[in-house]
């Protein structure tokens, strides 16, 4: 229960931090596109509402791609890494498609799926997919070989050295990538959802900006960053339940 | 349980570099229940001796077999015990014990009631939820022994298994070896770098020379097996013979290359 306190009390003490430096920032530049936290968080408590749609909307799409993404890119970045000869025939393709900046490709995907939710969700799914490929990839690679012996010789086959070593042993990597992972993906979907279509925080945020209401510019913002913390704090905390280990024999 | 080297003959291949021979026409038999050490210097082929009795690899030439039949890949009754534990720091000391027995698809119930026994054994009972981590060397290395003994196998291979550990806890690890040996009946082939610790467990010791590797001596060693034999006058002079085996062996070795 103490722990649970003390985690509630450094929370609160980032938030009365970030609205400090707000309330600072904006005294200083002194314009109304950056208003204070006094005057935003009572439009934001008025917008909450209306916020909603499209606060679910920007979840399902971010949600459905983290998911999705994974689903693909982590078995297939841990095979790369742990099969030689498959990796030297895919190494080379990831890795002129990974530097690319997949939002290059928007405009072809509006083309082909239209201007909904799906060429959203497909954009940030690709984004997120590269990116823990190329992180597994490396985490099987370095897994140490005498663990893997060690399963081997105790009439492990493939299939218990995949279920005992490969997968709890790369579990960390896989959370750390996937909270890079979430701030690129939040920074996608307010790109494709501020470029096309009329739904989504971004389109939100956007919408609020041409209309110059700023105070509701910023309620959406606002709305944007909690998506985002939360999404990070589910991380957070499947990665303490599943990775317990790693903090064992670790003296704070 | 018989163990049987035939010539056996292993070479390393690397890619743009010569091939290394690592072992060269290896005879060695190991009779049921014996227990033999085996000692050498460094890269002399003695871990994979070990590996291809573990079935983790095969010979370039020659053969391996166990009671007469050849050595293909892992077997049901083999254990072996690496020099860093082989533990898997993301189990638990409980799960860690029963990975031998999950693996071999024993039922929940009696998988559950012989990790208890081995950990028992060893002494690691009561530390079940404790992770590798937060264990002391030596008691990392029981629990690697507790997982062989859950498994309840016949042939015990251990490479340099207590190098990791200071001298006062390798001599108390190596007294529980030795009780162990004496209770389970198990047939045991240790690797190890250390004269004491050869003579101490093994009723035979392999004394191997460096690359290109072959036995240049094996001593019979009948008085081991006891507690006491440490204090012994016979265990000082079998180390003393064991010693000249190895220097005699690298002096050979070095003549060989000039």
């Amino acid at each position: 229960m103490n722990r649970v306190l003390k985690e509630v009390l450094c929370y609160a003490f980032a938030v009365c931090f970030v609205l400090l430096a707000w309330e600072l920032g904006s005294l200083a530049l002194d314009t109304p596109a950056f208003p204070t936290p006094q005057d935003t968080i009572p439009v934001f408590c008025a917008y909450a509402e209306s916020l909603v749609p499209d606060f679910m909307i920007s979840l399902h799409r971010v949600g459905c791609s983290l998911v999705i993404g994974t689903l693909l890119g982590l078995p297939l970045g841990l095979f790369l890494g742990r099969s030689r000869r498959v990796d030297a025939l895919f190494a080379p393709v990831l890795y002129i498609l990974y530097p690319l900046p997949k939002i290059v490709i928007l405009p072809i995907l509006l083309v082909l799926l239209g201007l909904g939710g799906t060429p959203k969700i497909a954009l940030i799914t690709l984004t997120i997919f590269f990116q823990v490929v190329m992180v597994m990839r490396d985490a099987a690679r370095s897994i140490p070989e005498e663990t893997v012996t060690s399963v081997r010789s105790l009439g492990g086959s493939r299939l218990d050295v995949w279920r005992h070593v490969v997968i709890p042993s790369t579990l960390p990597e896989l959370f750390t990538t996937l909270r890079v992972s979430v701030a690129i993906a939040i920074a996608v979907l307010f790109f494709s959802e501020s470029i096309a279509g009329s739904t989504g925080l971004g389109y939100f945020i956007m919408n609020s900006w041409a209309m110059v209401n700023y105070p509701r510019m910023f309620a959406g913002i606002i709305a944007l960053a909690i998506l985002g913390v939360g999404i990070y704090l589910v991380f957070d905390v499947c990665e303490r339940r599943l990775t317990r280990w790693r903090r064992a024999g670790r003296r704070d | 349980m018989n163990l049987k080297f035939d010539g056996v003959t292993v070479d390393y291949h690397s890619e743009g570099e010569d091939s290394l021979r690592a072992l060269d026409g290896l005879d060695l038999a190991v009779a049921s229940g014996e227990a033999v050490s085996i000692i050498g210097p460094s890269g002399c082929g003695k871990s994979t001796l070990l590996r291809l009795a573990a079935g983790l690899m095969k010979p370039s030439s020659g053969v391996v077999t166990i009671d007469g039949s050849v050595v293909e890949g892992p077997r049901q009754g083999t254990a072996l015990i690496l020099q860093d534990f082989g533990l898997l720091p993301w189990k638990t000391v409980h799960d860690n014990a029963e990975l031998g027995l999950k693996i071999r698809k024993i039922p929940v119930k009696e998988r559950s009631e012989r990790t208890h026994a081995a950990l028992q054994t060893v002494g690691l009972a009561g530390f079940e939820n404790r992770f590798p981590a937060e264990l002391s060397g030596g008691m990392q290395q029981r629990l690697a022994l507790a997982r062989a003994i859950a498994m309840d196998v016949d042939l015990l291979l251990m490479d340099e298994p207590l190098s990791a550990l200071d001298a006062l806890l390798r001599e108390e690890l190596q007294d529980t070896l030795l009780d162990l040996w004496r209770q389970e009946g198990h047939t045991q082939i240790l690797v190890t770098h250390s004269i004491e610790e050869a003579v101490y467990l093994g009723q035979r010791i392999v004394v191997m020379a460096p690359p290109p590797s072959r036995v240049v001596a094996v001593i019979d060693n009948p008085d081991a097996g006891s507690r006491e034999y440490r204090l012994d006058n016979r265990f000082f002079e079998r180390c003393k013979e064991v010693r000249r085996a190895l220097d005699e062996g690298v002096c050979k070795a070095k003549e060989a290359q000039l």
